[in-house]
């Protein structure tokens, strides 16, 4: 019986449930096992997100018809964008990881608010539910992209209504964890966690719970808006009617471009807070990656025309948006700069962790320097709508968020499982996805400095060579990704017990024990150093 | 420095900044991969500092970069200017887009699925969506407008030499999108004239005048005539040959005669070829006349 005891307290919070089985899980409110909710529906729908993307460029292996006819192809494509986006990308690392990690970082026992939280998770369930009935009811899949530009959405016979119902409710559940996360990080901050002391990935989390708050209604509206349009024929976006479809694209992209924000200020934030502890040195310049992530949260919110320069809007606005575009690079080169020089004089480990963080750097680099392509005026002109476009984001979104997404799997897991995984074969599957990806996303950009428009199922003779080295990359990527997830649910079941602090990291979730118990602090701590102070914590 | 054509104009720009992001992805690249090399814990057990900020390293890695970016908005800026900027001897030409083909318009009444431009002419594109949106994308040309419903938009261009280019709908439209290709065809001076002038060759043949009306109303961007599958079903031997339909979702075998294609071109959606979306739209404006011919023209095609 002791025994047994004491086995359950090493399995810390995963063996103590206030409800037998599965409701132990579905409905606590503890954030460490919310946030294990989030991080398995999240992976399981990434996991048929990237089906769907191998599907597409299986398609695209030759010209004309290979594996599926137009219509099925333009909902597959609308469905990978879809899943991508509103189930796997923007709920991804603030949602699994944001919950897991943040309120251990700022020494709390909980979000301030436990039951929205889980409400929050039930909402983004419900919402992928929806988003599924949609396929197989009404007129079929939706096959408007995930873009939703009118006046097609509003014409097409699909099921678009059901979609943006989904993508609704999808958004209140994005809503209430930010709200949830600005209050915790406000209020329930430890003793001595001062505001200079919060590790760099809350502070991450902290700016882009504001963009949460305060972009996503306008999503709301937005698909609300279409929702109308669709079935009681506003006509606010029909030209018939006096509407203007070119200002849907004005509210879609008013979300939807701070949006992009939201997907990847976390994964800044995870490679700020794992970068520090694998070069054994403090992050360099904290306080310009605060600024930074806080500037690029505010300017990333006046920047969203610059989707549309070809859309026959005013020459004036081109330009304002194209400046303020440029002048959004500047914070994201400083965070650059400032993780290079965090690494400069360390002592650098090449653990996995680390491995997927750096790529972050280069691949998140190389998306946003193509980003600058597209922000110039007279170059997004030949640019956009391109497989180039295609490249830039999967370079910034999955290169960029993914991969840190990615990191953050192998960082945090150990922490929350108790249990590590193969190191070696984890490095193995790094070198597969990291080879992949290049391969796969350098090919698109290619191809769409050469012309091929995206969203297309059939192409010209000439696109044929750079679309099967894209499709080979594509299989490369696939295999790294079975590889690296078969190998964190092994480590997660069998691995060996994992030490409380694996890495030597200085921030609070390394003082407790892996898994941490519920609650996590015996007693409530008091921060007497800095989150990277690696002399202070008695890692040096 | 005023380029001639607006691909010079473009790419000056995409020179300007490939260079400068080049050389500052170069510099991540190979300074990461150095100090993973020459810092690695088995060559630095212990790190040579705990240095966390250096005030002027850091105004100048934030200074540095202000001056690129705005150097890179300028040259980008300063290219889309020299698109917006028609030249006074521009050419006329009336495109407009709809699902899933292309209709050009001249001044002279003439009119083709393909863009005819004569070589060193620059030539005025006006833009006009029938539908939903399209976008109007030449990559040789490096031009591309959105064509919005309700709305006049424009570009404009000059071959510079003669050729067939590809011209692409570059905004998702649906299920025919990637069928919405065609060229554009840069003709010596003379030879363009000559085509311009030589309206109403058709004479007094209906399946010339059917080809012709089949074109203009963008048929053969969704279906072929050489057996070939397409967003719809070809059109080749169509005449008289037994098709399966779907009538409100069950299914039937009718005869294509002059009744049934006359139907399938008033009310597309009434039976639908079984295997193919619901996709054509109505074409109730067609005369009599017109019909006439398109359907002398369906029976040419054996």
């Amino acid at each position: 019986m002791t025994v047994d005891h004491a086995a359950a307290a090493e399995r810390g919070f995963l063996a103590e449930a206030r409800r037998p089985g599965p409701f132990g899980w579905i409905f606590s409110t503890d954030h460490k096992r919310i946030g294990l909710l989030y991080l398995w529906s999240i992976v399981t729908f990434f996991c048929v997100g990237a089906l769907l993307g191998l599907l597409i460029r299986l398609e695209l292996w030759a010209p004309g018809r290979t594996i599926m006819d137009a219509q099925t192809y333009n909902a597959v494509f609308t469905l990978h964008g879809v899943i991508m986006i509103f189930l796997f990308i923007i709920p991804g690392i603030p949602a699994a990881f944001g919950n897991l990690v943040m309120p251990i970082q700022i020494g709390a026992r909980d979000v301030a608010f436990p039951r929205l939280n889980l409400l929050s998770w039930w909402l983004y369930i419900g919402g992928a539910a929806l988003a599924v009935t949609s396929l197989f009811t009404g007129g079929g899949p939706p096959d408007t992209g995930w873009t939703f530009y009118v006046p097609f959405s509003a014409r097409t016979t699909t099921n678009v209504s059901l979609a943006t119902v989904a993508v609704f409710i999808l958004g209140f559940s994005s809503i209430l964890t930010g709200l949830n996360f600005v209050t915790t990080i406000h209020r329930l901050r430890a003793e001595g966690m001062t505001w200079t002391r919060l590790p760099l990935f809350t502070w991450s989390l902290y700016a882009t719970a504001w963009i949460q708050i305060l972009a996503t209604p306008v999503l709301g509206i937005t698909v609300a808006l279409l929702f109308a349009e669709r079935v009681i024929g506003t006509g606010l976006f029909d030209p018939a009617q006096g509407g203007d479809p070119i200002m849907f694209q004005h509210l879609f992209w008013i979300y939807s471009h701070p949006a992009v924000y939201i997907m990847v200020l976390p994964g800044m934030g995870v490679v700020s807070d794992i970068i520090p502890v694998f070069a054994r040195k403090p992050a360099f310049g904290y306080k310009a990656i605060v600024v930074s992530s806080l500037a690029i949260a505010f300017a990333g919110s006046l920047v969203w025309a610059h989707h549309m320069y070809t859309s026959g809007m005013s020459d004036l606005a081109v330009m304002v948006f194209s400046l303020l575009t440029f002048i959004v690079a500047i914070p994201s080169a400083v965070k650059v700069f400032n993780w290079l020089a965090t690494l400069y004089q360390g002592s650098i480990l090449l653990d996995p962790p680390l491995l997927f963080a750096l790529s972050f750097i280069l691949l998140f680099t190389i998306g946003g320097l193509t980003g600058l392509v597209l922000g110039a005026a007279a170059t997004d002109v030949h640019v956009h709508d391109t497989y180039f476009v295609v490249g830039h984001f999967h370079f910034t979104m999955f290169g960029g968020t993914g991969m840190a997404f990615f990191a953050a799997m192998h960082y945090w897991l150990p922490k929350f499982y108790g249990r590590m995984y193969d190191k070696t074969v984890a490095t193995v599957a790094w070198g597969v996805i990291f080879t992949g990806f290049c391969i796969l996303y350098l090919s698109m950009k290619i191809v769409g400095m050469m012309g091929m428009p995206r969203r297309y199922w059939d192409y010209v003779p000439e696109f044929t060579g750079l679309n099967q080295l894209a499709t080979a990359g594509s299989w490369i990527l696939g295999i790294g990704l079975v590889l690296m997830f078969v190998n964190l649910v092994r480590g997660v079941l069998y691995g060996k017990p994992a030490p409380a602090n694996p890495w030597g990291g200085a921030t609070l979730e390394w003082q407790l024990p892996s898994p941490p118990p519920t609650e996590n602090f015996a007693h409530d701590p008091v921060v007497t150093h800095g989150p990277y102070d690696f002399r202070k914590a008695g890692i040096l | 420095m005023h380029p001639q054509t607006t691909t010079q104009a473009v790419d000056t720009a995409f020179y300007v900044i490939f260079a400068i992001c080049g050389i500052m992805l170069a510099g991540i690249a190979v300074a990461m991969i150095w100090f993973v090399w020459r810092y690695n814990r088995k060559r630095q057990p212990v790190p040579l500092s705990q240095k966390d900020h250096n005030l002027w390293l850091e105004v100048t890695w934030t200074a540095i970069p202000t001056v690129l970016v705005m150097l890179m908005f300028w040259y980008g800026w300063e290219g889309y200017l020299s698109l917006r900027r028609i030249p006074d001897d521009a050419m006329h030409i009336k495109a407009t887009g709809r699902m899933w083909s292309w209709l050009f318009t001249y001044d002279n009444g003439r009119s083709a699925d393909k863009l005819f431009v004569p070589v060193g002419q620059p030539v005025k594109i006006e833009l006009l969506a029938e539908d939903v949106l399209h976008s109007f994308y030449v990559p040789a040309f490096r031009v591309k407008r959105d064509m919005v419903p309700g709305m006049v938009n424009w570009v404009w261009f000059t071959a510079d030499k003669p050729g067939s280019f590809d011209l692409f709908c570059a905004e998702y439209c649906g299920v025919g999108h990637s069928a919405m290709v065609t060229t554009v065809e840069a003709l010596p001076a003379a030879e363009f004239q000559a085509w311009l002038n030589a309206a109403g060759s058709t004479g007094g043949d209906p399946a010339a005048r059917g080809l012709e009306l089949a074109g203009q109303l963008g048929c053969l961007g969704c279906h072929s005539v050489d057996g070939s599958r397409r967003v719809g079903p070809s059109l080749k031997g169509v005449f008289g040959a037994p098709r399966a339909v779907l009538r409100s979702g069950a299914r039937a075998t009718v005869t294509a005669d002059a009744a049934y294609l006359k139907r399938a071109l008033m009310e597309p959606a009434a039976e639908i070829v079984e295997g193919y979306p619901p996709a054509m739209p109505p074409y109730t404006q067609l005369s009599e006349a017109d019909l006439a011919a398109l359907l002398a023209w369906l029976e040419s095609l054996k």
